[in-house]
């Protein structure tokens, strides 16, 4: 079902066991800093990312390590940044009632929808048709990032005549 | 792949110190949870949970502190953390909860206040 037009920079492929999250933080990470994406926001991108695949694991899975889980990472040219998509054959979920929690609650759990929207520019729920669930993620560039990563081409100096 | 979370625990005058290293995720949290619930069992004066080697907590790890901070207010026991890195209090902000939880510098300072 994956598309966005061409093949993605990233494509992974792991069980839904959360022993395995750490090294898939890696990859993100990896790949965020090659983007333009400094600390903070690769932090944040690593975050949502890992929260997404870990309600993946507990909801949609119910905490069995078999499932699968597919992760792919686009680079985006315009505008600059990272496409993600997550997608698993668990147990779908009704988009509509994907929310973040009331923070003022303060209890344990139920946090990580709200990371995710409260991190990333893009998060979109839907059901596969063939089952299962698909989240399309994106994040940008912030101003600093695209100036440090992307700079303009400097004005050619006037020689004298 | 299962590698365990190291934590380790001292006392410091009347605190407990539990020293968790590595990431605290969602195949971590519940070793944490444990060693939170059996030092809470001595009923210290105070429990310091030193995060100066964790550089990765996801929302399991903040449902962990969140149930630290539960359980030392219902056992009327001081809780601080110490050591806090960039990462985790970006996590901590936000989810809104770094106001929750009183945060030193450095073990000796949690130890002291």
């Amino acid at each position: 079902m994956v598309s966005m037009e061409r093949e993605p920079e990233i494509s992974i492929r792991i069980f839904s066991d959360p022993h395995l999250l750490a090294t898939v933080r890696g990859a993100i990470d990896g790949l965020a800093k090659c983007v333009g994406f400094q600390d903070k926001s690769r932090a944040l991108i690593t975050l949502a990312i890992d929260e997404a695949m870990t309600n993946v694991i507990r909801h949609g899975y119910g905490n069995q390590t078999s499932g699968m889980i597919w992760l792919h990472m686009w680079r985006s040219v315009e505008p600059r940044g990272l496409r993600i998509i997550i997608e698993d054959l668990g147990k779908a979920t009704e988009p509509s009632k994907i929310k973040g929690r009331n923070l003022e609650d303060v209890r344990p759990g139920g946090l990580g929808v709200h990371i995710i929207k409260e991190t990333m520019n893009e998060a979109t729920w839907e059901a596969r048709p063939s089952g299962g669930m698909r989240l399309t993620l994106a994040k940008w560039l912030n101003a600093e990032e695209l100036a440090a990563a992307y700079p303009s081409p400097s004005t050619p100096e006037q020689s004298e005549p | 792949m299962n590698i365990p979370l190291i934590i380790k625990s001292s006392t410091i005058e009347t605190s407990l110190v539990l020293a968790p290293q590595g990431d605290i995720d969602m195949s971590k949290a519940p070793a944490m949870r444990e060693a939170i619930k059996t030092a809470l069992e001595a009923k210290p004066a105070k429990l310091v949970i030193d995060l100066s080697a964790v550089t990765y907590v996801d929302s399991s790890g903040i449902a962990t502190l969140v149930e630290a901070l539960k359980w030392t207010r219902e056992g009327r026991i001081s809780l601080t953390l110490a050591g806090v890195q960039p990462r985790v209090k970006t996590l901590l902000d936000i989810t809104k909860l770094a106001s929750m939880f009183a945060v030193r510098t450095t073990v000796e300072e949690a130890c002291k206040t």
